[in-house]
């Protein structure tokens, strides 16, 4: 029953033009610095399905590792998250900013609300039906496009990365044209998952709690404790935001309809009027609805995007602070065992490999956070300033019609 | 205008007498009249049945369109379609004909015995005439006083005021200085007492009473309806001797009336206006010159019925006697409304007392140039139960004539508990300013209303400073005012099922405003959604606002915190703007709609007021078909002795119908009247406050842009 395919290259035109305008590709949060053209990956298809999405991930390379220059392989969600974790767990990427899986497609909630229009349909008139059904399908097709996005971000940050880029997982992800039969993570799995959360968290706080030696982390520290905390109040500020505003220009959508009734029930001139006033609001909420949808995808989105990325960066610091009491504890080991003149040589090594680690971390981490705060700077200028001209434009368009509108009833009347 | 026509028509409506009835009447208009004295006219009027020639009489007076008046009467009641008249004109017709015909004729059928010949007179003119008479039967009063209160009435008035003047120098040469005297003073009494007319200034009684005393006839012929062109003939000499006068009536009338109707119409078309005054002469006297002058008559009363207040300015035209009057009853109103100036404001809420006893003092100020009015400027304080008080009065008084009566707005526990608990917040604050603009608008509704206007509780509740507490407005209020619109509708509905509807404008306006109701219910639904929404809205941006500040905050990169900064900053003042917008959604567009969900239940008020009066017809056309019933079996089985008893029932009854179908057609005309009035204002009100709405939504859009302006170059200089 479900079947949204959309051809991402071409097939936005003929979608409500949610994103058309913006960008060709639903390219909602531009995270990335310049990418290369070595290798260059997008998604070019996507195909959803009852309950999964089929994302055509196109390559286009110049790297000799592949086999061709271009080609294309289809693969799932659950594949995304299977080269994301890969990534986590490898110990070699602990000084790296793990770019953020994309988040689970969520369709659940406007399927819910189509499967109660079906229901419903017998209350409404048929206008009234046919309307809410496009608006839900529009809905359903932002939020499948928004999907795409994420899962499109989630390569090119990774295609963009000096080191991950050349990760065997992710050249395998891209090239084998096969189903890479990744399966979801069973019960036991998920409870060990949890549980090493809770340690995690747990040990987070405990090398939190540990002075930094290096001001510049000790500084991100705090900075990112501070910054993930909000960016996540300003995200779930902003879904609300955008909730009420869409709300509001759906209420608008039914006052223009109910409007529209009015107006025909015969032909009088304040029928007539009625009938001005309904053309107006059905293009405002359309305009209304534009400025929702364009705020959740310069503003909710970019936050959204942050937030998990600035979760990753408290990942690296939590490894790096892990490598530093790791270090430490090496240490004070390698003193006891020189004070006890016992396993000496082998409370070396591991010093010196904790040290290695630390340092490795912590060489790299710089570099990642200094990378981390460029790309931020630049995705907030960028969607901020896309914010404010399609405010503006909507604004203006906006005005436009009730300018015009208003010109035409002050004219009649 | 043929008979057999009519004659269907009649007996499709009414009993089976129409075609045997007419020679009779012919008779009784050419032969016995001329020779006719006092006792066949009363058996006329008493035994009905049981003289031939008294049966159509009978149907003369219960049912005006009937056999002796078939040819003319019928044409004009039954097929004004045919006759080239629109759909609605049916209704005007019907009104003043009937009226015509059947007031006066009452009249006769109620004072047999000669009475004092100025308190029919009165009686006609005026209520307070009741004191005077003893023997008439009360129905007799209220048509007359339905007469004076309603549309037609203005018409009536000014022919009166013409009449007498005729009448006298016609009929009677005897009396004409006291039946000249009384019922002009009637008129100009009446004038000030009732609030019908729609002028209150000099002119439409200046005007033709002074053109009454410079030219009587032509006024007469201008603007005289016939009920009361004939009732004072036909009441002159009943009043004055009835032995003599029948003969008067009938003969005289046509010789004297007609006449001069004839060469208006020989001489040129003006004759309009003489016919509708002459129904009853036409009916009696001279059928051909009915026949002639049917058709015109049609249009005069297309026109005058239309617009029957209207002073019409040139006496001698007929041509012109129908065409002065096109001018609708809207227009004259938008006249009117030109003519004066009425402005009335409420302002300076203000909590008086403490506690629960405490309550909000309005200041309601007019300013007006209207000369009923002590002064020019004044103000006095009501609270809000005076205006339901008004409401109630003015509802009690004219929602019964098939007015509608703008209902204030409802009582509102929650509301009002919040004020004099004292909270000092924004939304108790919000409801005393809205509650103020919905009593303002409410009352100008009231004084916008010609006939409202003209209600001595109007000019109290405005000008009067130590006004009586009104008591019981508990009842009218919220809920139970819901209740009651919602008890209308239920008791309309249901009655709808029984009415068979003669006028298919009112089936297809109480349609329209059922379906309209419902609309605009949804509407106001919707629309107090988007209210929500709306706050809703600004509460969030308000909160992200907030949030992006801390995050600004926090950002370590200067530009980009001066940015969000900036941001949280236009967030504010979106904040703001959405509440504004908010509040305008509610005050322009979701009370407007409010406002009219509760009018469109004062106009079903009045749709279901047309019904009751109908029902109330037919009851009694039923019962007087029961008492007929009841006459012929006991003529059969010839019990003389409870026959009189039978007789003077179906009489009563006979009247009752009469009256209460004339109840019916008048309320019909005002129910139209008002439906029409209230589209117009509705109109008017909608272009008006959304225009407003929508003028509100642009300036918001215009302070969008400037904020989001203002931000781009911030957002721009991030680096």
């Amino acid at each position: 029953m479900w079947l949204t395919h959309v051809v991402l290259c071409q097939g936005l035109d003929d979608g409500p033009d949610f994103l058309s305008e913006e960008d060709r590709g639903p390219r909602a949060v531009n995270v990335d610095l310049q990418t290369d053209a070595t290798l260059q990956v997008d998604i070019s298809d996507a195909l959803s399905e009852r309950d999964k999405v089929k994302f055509t991930v196109h390559t286009k390379s110049t790297l000799p590792n592949f086999k061709q220059n271009e080609f294309s392989v289809v693969r799932q969600h659950e594949e995304f998250i299977w080269l994301h974790d890969s990534f986590v767990e490898n110990e070699e990427y602990a000084g790296y900013i793990i770019p953020p899986a994309p988040p689970r497609p969520d369709f659940d909630a406007s399927r819910e609300k189509l499967q109660k229009l079906g229901e419903g349909e017998g209350s409404m008139t048929k206008e009234e039906f046919t309307k809410m059904k496009q608006e839900l399908e529009a809905e359903y097709l932002a939020i499948f496009k928004k999907t795409v996005a994420m899962h499109e971000v989630f390569l090119c940050r990774v295609a963009a990365h000096p080191v991950l880029r050349k990760d065997l997982n992710f050249h395998v992800f891209l090239e084998y044209n096969q189903d890479l039969s990744v399966r979801g993570k069973n019960k036991r799995e998920k409870m060990e998952d949890f549980f090493k959360n809770v340690v995690k968290s747990a040990d987070g706080v405990l090398v939190a709690g540990v002075k930094d030696v290096d001001d510049f982390f000790e500084h991100e520290k705090t900075f990112l404790l501070e910054y993930h905390n909000r960016v996540k109040d300003a995200s779930a500020k902003s879904d609300r935001m955008i909730r009420s505003h869409k709300s509001a220009a759906d209420d608008i959508n039914r006052i223009a309809s109910t409007l529209y009734t009015l107006g025909t029930q015969d032909s009088t001139d304040v029928c007539k009027f009625f009938l001005k006033v309904s053309e107006l609001f059905e293009k405002t909420r359309k305009i209304e609805a534009r400025v929702a949808a364009d705020e959740d995808l310069k503003l909710a989105d970019l936050l959204k995007y942050y937030l998990r990325e600035s979760q990753a960066a408290k990942d690296l610091l939590y490894r790096r602070g892990r490598a530093l009491v790791d270090y430490e504890n090496a240490n004070k080991a390698l003193d006891r065992a020189r004070a006890k003149n016992k396993d000496v040589l082998q409370a070396e090594t591991s010093q010196q490999v904790c040290c290695q680690k630390f340092e490795k971390i912590s060489e790299s981490a710089k570099q990642e956070l200094i990378d981390f705060k460029t790309r931020r700077v630049a995705a907030f200028r960028k969607n901020l300033v896309e914010l404010a001209e399609l405010e503006l434009k909507h604004a203006k368009g906006n005005l436009q019609l009730l300018q015009s509108c208003l010109g035409v009833l002050k004219g009649d009347t | 205008m043929d008979p057999s026509l009519s004659a269907s028509d009649i007996a499709s409506s009414t009993k089976p007498l129409s075609e045997a009835s007419s020679p009779p009447v012919m008779d009784l208009l050419s032969e016995p009249a001329s020779e006719a004295s006092s006792a066949p006219m009363v058996d006329l009027l008493m035994e009905p049945a049981s003289e031939g020639s008294s049966a159509p009489m009978v149907d003369i007076l219960s049912e005006p369109a009937s056999e002796a008046s078939s040819a003319p009467m019928v044409d004009l009641l039954m097929e004004p379609a045919r006759e080239g008249s629109s759909a609605p004109m049916v209704d005007l017709l019907m009104e003043p004909a009937s009226e015509a015909s059947s007031a006066p004729m009452m009249n006769l059928l109620m004072e047999p015995a000669s009475e004092a010949s100025s308190a029919p007179m009165m009686n006609l003119l005026m209520e307070p005439a009741s004191d005077d008479l003893k023997e008439p039967p009360k129905p007799d009063i209220d048509p007359l006083a339905d007469i004076l209160n309603d549309t037609p009435l203005s018409e009536v008035k000014t022919p009166v005021a013409a009449m007498p003047q005729e009448t006298p120098s016609d009929l009677f040469d005897d009396e004409p200085s006291e039946l000249f005297a009384e019922p002009r003073q009637s008129n100009t009494a009446k004038q000030q007492q009732t609030s019908i007319f729609d002028e209150p200034d000099e002119d439409l009684f200046s005007e033709p009473l002074g053109e009454a005393s410079k030219n009587p006839q032509n006024d007469f012929f201008k603007e005289a309806l016939a009920p009361v062109a004939k009732a004072s003939n036909v009441c002159g000499p009943l009043s004055d001797n009835y032995n003599e006068h029948p003969t008067d009536i009938f003969t005289e009338e046509a010789m004297t009336t007609l006449p001069s109707a004839v060469s208006t119409v020989s001489v040129n078309s003006k004759t309009n206006g003489v016919h509708s005054d002459e129904e009853e002469p036409d009916i009696f006297a001279e059928a051909t010159v009915e026949l002639s002058l049917d058709s015109p008559r049609n249009d005069r009363k297309k026109k005058g019925a239309a617009k029957p207040s209207a002073p019409a300015p040139a006496p001698s035209v007929s041509a012109s006697a129908s065409k002065p009057q096109p001018k609708t009853l809207e227009e004259l109103e938008e006249e009117v409304e030109d003519k004066f100036e009425l402005n009335i404001s409420i302002t300076n809420p203000e909590k008086v007392g403490d506690g629960m006893n405490a309550y909000m003092a309005y200041k309601v100020s007019t300013q007006t140039t209207l000369p009923m009015f002590r002064s020019k400027t004044f103000t006095v304080r009501r609270r809000f139960s005076d205006f339901l008080g008004l409401y109630e009065k003015l509802s009690d008084k004219h929602t019964p004539n098939g007015y509608i009566v703008p209902p204030p707005p409802e009582k509102s526990i929650m509301g009002m508990t919040k004020v004099k608990v004292g909270k000092e917040d924004n939304s108790s604050a919000e409801f005393v300013e809205r509650r103020r603009a919905a009593l303002e608008r409410y009352l100008q509704r009231v004084v916008f209303h010609p006939s409202l206007l003209q209600d001595p509780d109007v000019r109290e509740f405005l000008e009067r400073d130590d006004m009586p507490r009104a008591h019981n407005t508990q009842a009218l209020s919220g809920a139970g005012f819901l209740k009651m619109i919602n008890r209308a509708t239920d008791s309309l509905s249901k009655m709808t099922i029984k009415m068979n509807e003669s006028d298919v404008w009112f089936e297809e306006k109480l349609q329209e405003v059922e379906a309209e109701d419902q609309q605009l219910r949804k509407l106001h639904i919707m629309v107090d959604s988007l209210v929500g929404h709306r706050k809703e809205l600004s509460v969030n941006t308000g909160g992200f606002a907030k949030s992006v500040a801390m995050l600004g905050s926090s950002e370590d990169n200067t530009a980009l915190s001066r940015a969000l900064s900036q941001l949280a900053e236009v967030e504010d003042k979106m904040e703001q703007l959405h509440q504004e917008q908010a509040a305008s959604d509610s005050f322009c567009f979701a009370e407007l709609l409010a406002d009219y969900i509760r009018l469109l239940g004062s106009v079903r008020a009045s749709f279901d007021q047309r019904m009751k009066t109908w029902q109330r017809w037919q009851d009694a056309q039923n019962m007087l078909q029961k008492k007929r019933e009841t006459e012929a079996k006991l003529l059969w089985a010839n019990k003389p002795d409870k026959l009189q008893q039978a007789k003077d029932d179906i009489t009563e009854w006979e009247a009752k119908v009469t009256q209460y179908e004339r109840d019916f057609d008048r309320v019909s005309a005002t129910v139209r009247k008002e439906v029409l009035r209230f589209e117009k204002e509705k109109a008017r009100d909608f272009k008006k406050q959304i225009i407003k709405y929508l003028e509100s939504l642009l300036q918001s859009q215009q302070q969008l842009i400037k904020y989001w302006e203002a931000f781009l170059p911030e957002a721009k200089a991030i680096a």
